[in-house]
């Protein structure tokens, strides 16, 4: 019996205790990104954003959070119930257990599996489920034509991610992601041959979360609300979250491949924990986020499958192949 | 020309450039108003909450001509009216429905004697569609209450007419 307190029991304890230590502080986040848009878009259109709400507006976040709770839950008559829960719960549900391999600082990982950057991709990948499922149970035909359009658009702006993150592996040569944060000591991918990399990459995180200016799925104008339209209460609140949740972890990914995860600009500030290097660098993406979409107005679907498939995807091909031929002819190829 | 536009392009130089703005404007002073504490500015014209105003000796104006009553555009107000005890003609009731009004000031530029006006007052939001329902004795209250601002306002846009 003490065999299994000791061998089962207490490591199973340990796993959930760092499990709510990473999805507690992941939750506040979010809360707190929809206040700090709310308060980054205000001062860029030169208005003030929450304030009345406790101090600088701060309790907003909760003050949403708990109307929706109070809200009702409105399933359609036409929808088909299971899978009309099932939606939301399994994009928050993705959202979340996608940080189980993202490393917060050397050796603080979750899970430091080898294939990290490979079930990264696999998450996000399988997320467009949660969006077209919504989209089809709704039974309705704004949900049904934003999560077709948000179908479209995931799994065409995938393919230009999944090439840059090659050229990315092929610098570091593994696809652990605490590897590719230490290949990266004697420069960030950013800053090197990889920059337009970063760019792409980041634009296509942009389409991928559904944000402006790529967020057709929801398309207020035209489409009245996307996929979420018929979701009210807590099933849209789990939308929500994972709408956000799913930008923090974009921007890690983009810390962690391009702007060196936890390891800080120069030498001289070494001294700063990395986790607070790496918080910064996320903020830091999530701020772009946001100022991206202060600024650009929505694109056009055709424009949005122009840049896809016809600029990003052979630019993402021949960097590759640029990458690769670079690496050899430098022979800086990782062993 | 023809080369440098695809080149602007392709290094996203007009999006920068509306990135750089946006980011600028950032750190700008802010143009909200703070409303329950701060408020704009009302012209003399403004047409808010509506009263029935007094003579300075407390005699209510209103005749019971009932030409308000016959322009409202929106039929929001009913009037019915008897002789007092004193023979003079005044109304007994005067309501108006303010959900129905539209705020269009036909009802004040109509009387003949300025005792129903439309006041300063927009704030009047009120938890039930009966509370809207506005009476005699409400609009009277009113033009004891904003009095002071309702004449002010008169007297500033009077050279206007």
């Amino acid at each position: 019996m003490s065999n299994f307190i000791t061998d089962y029991f207490l490591p199973w304890l340990w796993i959930v205790a760092k499990i709510v230590a990473i999805i507690v502080p992941l939750l506040i986040a979010v809360a707190y990104l929809t206040y700090a848009e709310r308060k980054v878009m205000a001062a860029m259109q030169l208005r003030k954003g929450p304030n009345v709400t406790g101090p600088f507006g701060l309790l907003q976040p909760m003050a949403d959070g708990i109307k929706l709770l109070g809200k009702e839950t409105i399933i359609p008559t036409g929808s088909s119930k299971g899978l009309f829960i099932m939606a939301p719960m399994l994009t928050f549900f993705l959202a979340l257990s996608a940080w189980a391999v993202i490393p917060f600082q050397a050796g603080m990982v979750l899970a430091d599996i080898n294939v990290g950057i490979l079930y990264l991709f696999a998450i996000s990948s399988l997320s467009v489920y949660g969006v077209i499922i919504a989209g089809w149970a709704s039974n309705s035909k704004y949900a049904f034509l934003g999560g077709l359009r948000s179908a479209a658009q995931m799994v065409s702006y995938e393919v230009s991610i999944g090439l840059v993150i090659v050229t990315v592996l092929l610098c570091t040569g593994s696809l652990n992601l605490s590897a590719i944060v230490e290949a990266q000591r004697d420069g960030w991918f950013a800053f090197g041959i990889l920059f337009p990399m970063f760019i792409v990459f980041f634009i296509s995180a942009l389409a991928e979360t559904n944000r402006h200016p790529f967020d057709l799925p929801e398309g207020e104008s035209e489409l009245v609300g996307g996929f979420n339209t018929e979701y009210s209460s807590m099933t849209f609140a789990l939308f929500f979250l994972g709408e956000y949740a799913n930008m923090i972890l974009l921007s890690a990914m983009t810390s962690i491949l391009f702007l060196g995860g936890w390891l800080s600009p120069i030498p001289a500030l070494d001294f700063i924990p990395g986790i607070i290097w790496f918080f910064a660098k996320i903020a830091l993406c999530l701020f772009v986020f946001l100022w991206v979409r202060a600024t650009l107005p929505r694109y056009r679907y055709d424009q949005l499958m122009r840049i896809g498939w016809r600029f990003f995807l052979p630019l993402s091909l021949l960097w590759v192949v640029l990458t690769a031929g670079y690496l050899i002819y430098f022979d800086r190829l990782p062993h | 020309m023809s080369f440098i536009h695809p080149i602007k392009r392709l290094f996203l130089f007009e999006i920068a450039r509306g990135l750089a703005l946006t980011f600028f404007y950032m750190f700008k002073r802010k143009v909200t108003l703070n409303y329950p504490y701060e408020k704009g500015s009302l012209s003399p014209r403004f047409r808010g909450e509506h009263a029935l105003r007094r003579y300075p000796n407390g005699e209510e104006r209103c005749i019971a001509c009932k030409l308000c009553e016959a322009i409202c555009p929106a039929q929001a107000i009913t009037i019915e009216a008897e002789p007092r005890e004193d023979g003079s003609r005044r109304t007994t009731r005067y309501d108006i429905d303010m959900v129905k009004c539209i705020y269009c000031g036909l009802c004040q530029e109509a009387c003949p004697v300025d005792a129903i006006v439309e006041g300063p007052n927009f704030e009047f939001a009120t938890e039930t569609h009966e509370e809207l329902l506005f009476t005699k004795e409400r609009l009277l209250a009113n033009g004891d209450r904003w009095e002071s601002e309702i004449a002010a306002n008169l007297a500033a846009d009077a050279k206007y007419r």
